[in-house]
């Protein structure tokens, strides 16, 4: 099918652009999420605000402190990123579960993030990361955290007149591992079950769940354990243990296992 | 709205409504009809195109959001002769009805020329973003780890 008519503003910076934000107005990202919905007419916006020629939205960088990503950097640049793979891996090992390299080449980061599926990679491995939202509006910035940000399936806690700008990652202690496993058909599809996990010298970690529920969580129960001493198969299954349907506990406690372990490795 | 897109180094230009579809502009506004269309939501890849360079999905891009910037679909692949690819779909068998392999031939290119030393598995993993229905992918396999290895060898 084909989208419904819509009026397109293509704002050239995030001033622009938030003076067009509004009810009945999407954001147009990389479109990897957004135009098949158009093309479906589940989404039958009146305005489609297109970020493709903000510039000031696309950077990955680092100075000394929290990776810095823009909303609109490309899944396939985070892909790339020598910054990203060296000390931020986890984000590297989740981003090429994100549909395939095709999908990638125009999906963003921040795109990813806002539409919110349960589903996705990159907001389960930021959750786990522990990183923050910055949502930028004509009065200032909000910055949330995972669980204040995430707050159902495709739900976040954007307002319409406000813009995910910026994902702040914070610095990773030196020596810390990561894993992330995800279960899907094949790959490229959208994962049925996954894992995310980073742990620290002292097993100091964080656990998130792909699929496992409607917002992506913080295994906190499991994280405690870990810290504990306790096994990667049991710190897995009590990350798992809530989840009612028994071949989805099955799956989500083996994944967290492996991602737990190759974190350890 | 008036957009002008370069595909395959030419111009073309185009009055386009927002929610014209990239893949519809290269077949109807540009006459193109290599790029196919299957799905429109991303999935078979059917439709995928060069963008600056980079594989997309035109079906999952706006024509507006190409104005100004630079396609190479199928059509400009081969260059006096076959490319590569093209040579070795044809050798192996890699296609029966066809209607998909613009889409690999598209993608593939764009991945060999970033990953030239794929092995096969890097090779299935890459290939799982088009579909085909008739071949059962052996002889896709098959004839893009042949081109690979021409590529390779600067053939």
């Amino acid at each position: 099918m084909k989208p419904a008519p819509f009026e397109y503003r293509a704002p050239a910076s995030v001033e622009e652009a938030l003076a067009l934000l509004g009810p009945e107005r999407t954001v147009l990202a990389g479109g990897q999420s957004l135009v098949p919905l158009l093309n479906l007419r589940l989404a039958r916006p009146e305005v489609v605000v297109d970020l493709g020629g903000i510039a000031q939205l696309d950077y990955i960088r680092a100075d000394a402190g929290p990776l810095r990503i823009g909303a609109m950097t490309r899944q396939a640049v985070l892909e790339r990123s020598e910054l990203v793979r060296r000390r931020w891996p986890l984000l590297r090992k989740a981003v090429r579960f994100v549909g395939h390299f095709q999908i990638r080449s125009r999906g963003t980061v921040g795109g990813s993030v806002a539409h919110a599926d349960p589903a996705a990679e990159l907001p389960v491995a930021l959750t786990a990361l522990g990183a923050r939202f910055h949502l930028r509006s004509s009065a200032g910035v909000r910055v949330l955290g995972a669980s204040e940000f995430f707050i159902g399936p495709l739900q976040t806690a954007r307002e319409p007149d406000e813009l995910l700008a910026e994902i702040e990652v914070p610095e990773q202690p030196e020596g810390a591992g990561s894993g992330f496993a995800e279960h899907a058909h094949t790959h490229g599809d959208f994962a049925t079950a996954g894992a995310a996990a980073v742990v620290a010298p002292g097993r100091d970690a964080g656990i998130a769940l792909l699929g496992a529920g409607p917002v992506p969580e913080r295994a906190a129960a499991a994280e405690r354990a870990l810290a504990g001493g306790a096994e990667p198969r049991e710190v897995a299954a009590l990350a798992a243990r809530d989840l009612e349907d028994e071949h989805r506990r099955a799956l989500c406690a083996e994944l967290a296992r492996r991602a737990i372990e190759e974190a350890l490795a | 709205m008036r957009i002008t897109v370069e595909i395959n180094g030419r111009a073309y230009d185009g009055d386009v409504e927002p929610r014209t579809l990239l893949s519809d502009f290269i077949r109807h506004g540009a006459g193109l009809t290599g790029t196919k269309v299957g799905c429109e939501q991303g999935v078979c890849g059917a439709c995928t195109v060069q963008l600056d360079g980079e594989p997309v999905r035109s079906c999952l891009t706006l024509a507006v959001q190409a104005n100004g910037r630079a396609l190479r679909t199928v059509e400009g692949l081969a260059d006096g002769s076959l490319h590569p690819l093209q040579r070795a779909f044809h050798e192996a068998h890699a296609l029966q009805c066809g209607f998909c392999t613009p889409g690999f031939l598209v993608s593939m290119d764009a991945f060999l020329r970033e990953h030239p030393e794929a092995g096969e598995g890097e090779l299935r993993e890459a290939l799982a973003g088009n579909l085909c229905r008739c071949t059962g992918y052996l002889g896709i396999v098959e004839a893009v780890e042949k081109a690979a290895r021409e590529m390779r060898e600067g053939r």
